[in-house]
């Protein structure tokens, strides 16, 4: 049994569907992207992973437990919201909070998991407000090393608007790593950034790799996914229209769309070097 | 001189009537505008209808015409005259008159906060959400962690307009007879046949509202430590 397992997951939105039927297995410590033109699913396929969208029909697993669809009626919102900690997400806009600084940022939501559990260990009063004080210490320490380890150890005390965009995805990057989700998702990482501030996220989305982090990267850098890729999923009108090793999609494409796909994204990025 | 005294005396307790009516009005509007927000944006199609209507209703109508409505409840629907409602509650009439001008005035500034409180909170990019939920917060938790600081900053100038016409509208209170700032005025000048009493009212409004002004501007200035 693979430790994600994605079976046939259909969405639609109004009248137009947007996922047919996708599947895929992928193993722990995997590095998946999902390539394709815009408008063919790969977002909608990731929003589905992470519960921002609630798919239509399918189902996912993780490590043997079902996480999609949810079975229990009871209780749904708290378990989804236990549930989608199961991955991370890293947005195209990096959508951190404006009013924090980088590190607060990050430790925000390892404050409010460590304020549930000792909830749920039903501590109260003093012994409660003790052991959160501790906890929030030993958070802030951890967010520091992350933040040291996508390389803004200097930039901890500032807010994201005194940021470059580079900078303000790797405290996206930092924020997703803090609650050490099993899967780490990634939506165009760098497709809201200048294209020399590209090379730092995709350095540390490297640096990602190299540790070994389960990941799946939507993405319209070919070179970079084929370069840190396992598998490459091609995804065309919703479905799954080819997947493979990084040198099966890009050297010998079995498929006529993912052919024609690759012709125009290569014919594109010779358009910006001419 | 004497005159003097006796007149800023009449004015200084006119204009505390004038802010204690103004800080209820506040306090109580702030939360139950910002509750009529919610309402107004509620998937409960009737309750957001009815707070729809209500801010129409509210909105579409002069304040001083809801106060008089109000005072008018109690004697004309539930036929208990004012008197004997002021004796059931232990309080004067005079008590009474202010308690009914504070309700208009807080339903009135609710309404108003509310549409301010929308605008702000639809201003808020769907992002911030999306984030908070991915991070394992609860709606509750979003809100109040992260949209509702980024809010309050984006309608503070809205609202500091809307706290500043406050100021003024307290002198609605008078069609009731409460003794606020204007009407203590009125009183001095009929009393002593003299106009200065206005002057002095004038000054009162623009100290109290300059230094409003300020307090907010300095408010405003704290929360922008960040760009939106």
């Amino acid at each position: 049994m693979a430790f994600l397992e994605v079976k046939d997951i259909y969405k639609n939105f109004g009248e137009t569907q947007v996922l047919k039927g996708v599947s895929f297995d992928m193993e722990k410590g995997e590095v998946f992207s999902i390539i394709g033109s815009s408008g063919n699913g790969k977002t909608t396929l990731l929003r589905c992973l992470n519960f921002l969208e609630v798919a239509d029909g399918g189902k996912i697993t993780v490590d043997g437990e079902q996480i999609f669809p949810i079975d229990a009626e009871g209780k749904k919102r708290a378990k989804v919201d236990k549930k989608r900690l199961t991955f991370g997400m890293v947005f195209q806009n990096f959508n951190l909070f404006p009013q924090y600084t980088a590190l607060k940022n990050i430790t925000l939501a390892m404050d409010v998991r460590s304020d549930n559990l000792l909830k749920a260990q039903n501590v109260k009063g003093a012994e409660k407000k003790r052991l959160l004080k501790e906890a929030k210490e030993k958070n802030e320490e951890t967010a520091k090393q992350i933040l040291t380890r996508v390389g803004l150890e200097n930039k901890m005390g500032n807010y994201p608007c005194e940021l470059s965009g580079g900078q303000q995805q790797r405290v996206a990057i930092a924020r997703a790593l803090a609650l050490s989700p099993d899967i780490l998702c990634f939506d165009e990482p760098t497709s809201a950034l200048d294209p020399e501030l590209t090379g730092e996220v995709l350095k540390v989305i490297k640096q990602l790799r190299d540790e070994g982090r389960t990941m799946i990267i939507v993405t319209h850098e070919m070179e970079f996914a084929k370069n840190v890729s396992d598998k490459i999923i091609f995804m065309a009108d919703g479905v799954i229209e080819e997947m493979g090793t990084p040198a099966q999609i890009f050297d010998a494409p079995q498929s006529e769309k993912t052919r024609a796909f690759l012709s125009r994204s290569n014919e594109q990025e010779a358009g910006y070097d001419a | 001189m004497e005159q003097f005294w006796d007149i800023i005396i009449e004015l200084t307790e006119g204009f505390g009537n004038t802010l204690l009516l103004f800080a209820v009005t506040l306090v109580f509007a702030f939360p139950l505008g910002l509750l009529l927000a919610f309402g107004s944006m509620s998937k409960f199609k009737p309750l957001k209808w009815f707070v729809k209507v209500l801010i129409w209703v509210i909105r579409g109508t002069p304040l001083m015409l809801q106060i008089l409505l109000v005072s008018f409840i109690p004697q004309y629907v539930f036929h208990v005259p004012t008197k004997e409602l002021a004796a059931a509650l232990n309080i004067t009439i005079n008590t009474t008159m202010f308690l009914f001008v504070a309700l208009a005035f807080v339903i009135n500034y609710a309404c108003y906060f509310s549409e301010i409180y929308r605008a702000g909170i639809e201003a808020i990019p769907v992002g911030q959400y999306e984030a908070g939920q991915v991070l394992g917060l609860t709606k509750n938790q979003i809100f109040s962690k992260i949209v509702l600081m980024q809010v309050i900053r984006r309608i503070l100038p809205p609202m500091s307009n809307e706290i500043i016409t406050l100021v003024k509208d307290t002198s609605l209170a008078q069609i009731l007879g409460v003794i606020d700032l204007l009407n203590a005025a009125k009183h001095a000048v009929n009393h002593y046949v003299i106009l200065t009493p206005f002057v002095y009212a004038t000054i009162f409004y623009l100290i109290f509202n300059g230094l409003l002004t300020l307090l907010l501007g300095w408010i405003e200035k704290k929360l922008s430590y960040y760009k939106v």
